[in-house]
């Protein structure tokens, strides 16, 4: 399966097994997403299950929570994670809040998706990775998947989960793994083994970090499609480098990190979003906390520039693996 | 050539009455007791656009009930609704007292909003759900079964708090009594109580959302999108919009209101509306059936301004002298809400003076010994209670993870 067909077929099995799940969003509904990813779920499980909704993020969410408080366990969308700042205040007031603030009388099990990301030429409203203004949250879990397995595992893991989620998809890896090299040609999914999806329920557990690549030498800490550029430039630079894909960013696994670095000695953040205040910062803090005696080096950070995310610049702007084998090679240096 | 424009200028709205002036309520657009029509259940949104402009009302000035809104009599009802009107009084004076004695932090009353949530709550059935903003305490009083003293013990964060001291005074939750969580970011339970409506009806259930706002926060953008998904997929929900003329400072036409209502925004949006006398008991049961009735009927949602007075200040953080005139609530065309069904049921025969002195000493002396219930559970104001470190980090999520495993232990070693 591709990750478009992994995340539908999450659900499809939800819609399926749990008659509380309801999706909906902007063309969510009879059209199955600009990105196909509800492709069909409408015709198979009805109108009142799987809907249209208007262009009004707030309102999504916030008809969400309200649903979610009388029982159901609605699955939303957002057309693109640079469009979830209207909803902000129902993701950070109410779902994060409302079990807290009501001591479990009322609760929010909902999950909200956005694809995310950049290496699309999408520009400033289509491309950025807006997951530090979710990790800061608390009450929320943040969650994204690197690959069509994960995703869908993933997926009904949030979607069965009682705390409200927020899941990114990078949708640069909808169609197939991307390493950055902008100029080969794209490889489907059908060509790698992580997109070999089971049909029917699985689940990946939250709050566990993946081993993408075991090594010796450092420790790259990232997530989505950054984990592919990372592969790649560990490849590139000849550093046995060993990459966690972290997939559940908050809450997360911070003993998987913590083992891997007390192991290598030397740490290496990549993401996409922009650098300062951005989730690779709490991840340099909590390596430095828990791993300073082992560290042999400066922990790296290869990030977005702090800038609008730039269209025609985009590989300027994106952390490609000359960057990324920049920073390990640095980080072996000392 | 034509004539040259005058510069353009800013208009802002003001009230007429500042501190030392009388308002001139004549902005009000009133109509007589019985004047406006009611409409069939199934009315269409755009019918209502008259009634969206005038005002719903049934007591006249000297408290005979008049016109096809007057419900059918109900004398046990009228004075079970009188009773829950003075309750709510007599709890809101008692606890503006406590927050003065430092008992409490903070209290909010819905003086001379009585009427509303009280009758309302008569005219919903076991199981819907109200999504209430911090001024509809009426709601709760209206019954019997949400101890008093429950509710003093979360105002007073003590050991009894069913929010485990997390949450400020007067934002109670009581799912049990249809009663959403109080939140303090304004609106934003507006749009919720749709998204709750439209997941009774997602289910073929038979339960309905009340959905509550102010004036002020009408501005918000939560109002407005629940009036779009209500409409969008004919919500089972009431809109109560509690027009009491004040935002803290600010007179509803800085909201909007000027030269319209907010009834208006409903028939605007595809939604039945109705304005009505919210200081006017069967008036406000009337309508609320109404637009119950219609919402249960799978007819659609409906939006109703209750137009009232805030006669207190809008908090105890609040004096209103600094921005209204002191005897503005005096001058209120719609008088008080409690004084007018007293009226009412005593024009009837089914009040006396007699009574009344004696229901409101029972209140009183009901409400004392609520609060001597909830003081025996102390507080943090009263004796410095405060719950248990550990229920600072449960509750967060469903199971504590690992990160706020270690802040707990953090916290009872440095603390």
């Amino acid at each position: 399966m591709t990750m478009i067909q992994a995340l539908r077929s999450a659900m499809d099995v939800m819609l399926e097994r749990d008659p509380n799940v309801v999706v909906y969003g902007q063309d969510v509904g009879y059209f199955g997403g600009v990105f196909r990813c509800t492709e069909g779920l409408q015709a198979k499980h009805g109108r009142s299950r799987v809907f249209d909704a208007p262009i009004s993020e707030g309102g999504i969410v916030g008809t969400a929570v309200g649903m979610a408080a009388y029982g159901l366990r609605p699955v939303v969308e957002v057309q693109f994670a640079d469009y979830f700042y209207p909803a902000s205040d129902q993701i950070v007031s109410e779902a994060a809040r409302l079990r807290y603030r009501s001591a479990g009388d009322f609760t929010a099990p909902l999950t909200i998706r956005m694809p995310c990301g950049g290496g699309i030429y999408g520009g400033q409203t289509h491309s950025q990775s807006p997951e530090a203004l979710f990790t800061h949250v608390c009450g929320l879990r943040t969650v994204m998947p690197s690959n069509p397995y994960d995703a869908k595992g993933l997926l009904i893991a949030s979607i069965e989960n009682d705390d409200p989620v927020i899941f990114l998809e990078p949708k640069r890896l909808y169609n197939g793994p991307f390493d950055g090299h902008h100029d080969r040609p794209v490889v489907p999914w059908s060509q790698h083994a992580l997109g070999e999806v089971p049909e029917g329920h699985y689940t990946v557990p939250l709050d566990t970090a993946a081993v993408f690549r075991p090594g010796r030498q450092v420790t790259v800490l990232t997530y989505g499609t950054m984990v592919f550029v990372s592969e790649a430039a560990a490849q590139e630079a000849g550093i046995d480098a060993e990459i966690i894909d972290l997939r559940s960013l908050w809450p997360l696994d911070l003993p998987a990190i913590v083992a891997s670095v007390k192991k290598t000695g030397r740490c290496v953040v990549v993401h996409e979003a922009t650098r300062t205040s951005g989730f690779g910062a709490e991840l340099a803090a909590l390596v430095q906390e828990h791993c300073f005696y082992h560290l042999e080096a400066p922990i790296e950070r290869v990030t977005g520039w702090d800038t609008p995310y730039p269209h025609a610049l985009e590989w300027n702007y994106f952390p490609g693996p000359a960057r990324v084998a920049a920073a390990l090679r640095r980080a072996m240096e000392t | 050539m034509p004539p040259t424009p005058q510069p353009l200028h800013l208009h802002v709205p003001e009230p007429t009455g500042r501190p030392g002036q009388a308002t001139d309520f004549s902005y009000l657009h009133l109509s007589p007791a019985g004047a406006v029509r009611r409409p069939e259940l199934d009315a269409t949104p755009a019918s209502t656009a008259d009634l969206a402009f005038t005002l719903v009302r049934v007591l006249d000035d000297v408290g005979t009930a008049v016109g096809p809104w007057a419900p059918p009599h109900d004398a046990a009802l009228l004075r079970r609704g009188l009773r829950a009107m003075m309750k709510t009084r007599a709890f809101d004076a008692k606890m503006l007292l406590a927050q003065r004695q430092k008992k409490i932090s903070f209290y909010m009353q819905c003086l001379g909003e009585e009427a509303i949530a009280t009758a309302h709550a008569l005219a919903l059935s076991p199981g819907d759900m109200c999504f209430p903003t911090y001024r509809q305490q009426g709601l709760l009083l209206a019954r019997d079964d949400v101890p008093m003293a429950e509710l003093m013990c979360q105002l007073m964060s003590n050991a009894r708090d069913p929010m485990l001291g997390r949450q400020l005074p007067v934002m109670y939750s009581y799912k049990r009594a249809g009663f959403f969580s109080i939140s303090g970011n304004l609106a934003t339970q507006f749009i919720q109580a749709v998204g709750w409506a439209m997941a009774s009806a997602i289910k073929g259930d038979s339960k309905i959302a009340s959905a509550w706002i102010g004036d002020g926060a009408t501005a918000e953008s939560d109002f407005h999108t629940a009036l779009t998904f209500a409409h969008v997929y004919r919500a089972p929900v009431i809109l109560n919009v509690v027009n009491n003329q004040w935002a803290i400072s600010t007179f509803q036409a800085i909201a909007g209101g000027e030269s319209t209502t907010f009834a208006a925004r409903g028939v605007g949006s595809g939604i039945a509306a109705l304005r009505v006398d919210g200081n006017d008991f069967l008036a406000v049961l009337s309508a609320s059936r109404w637009a119950a009735e219609r919402a249960r009927r799978n007819l659609g949602p409906t939006l109703i301004e209750w137009l009232t007075y805030r006669a207190g200040a809008h908090s105890t953080s609040d004096d209103p002298s600094r921005y209204r005139p002191a005897d503005d609530a005096q001058h209120f065309p719609l008088g008080d809400p409690i004084a007018r069904l007293r009226q009412h049921l005593t024009r009837q025969g089914d009040w006396s003076d007699d009574e009344h002195g004696q229901v409101q000493q029972a209140l009183d002396a009901e409400v004392a010994a609520a609060l001597k219930e909830a003081e025996r559970h102390g507080g943090a104001l009263v004796d410095g209670h405060v719950p248990p470190i550990e229920t600072m980090f449960e509750g967060v999520y469903k199971d504590m993870p690992a990160h706020l495993r270690e802040q707990l232990r953090q916290a009872r070693q440095e603390i």
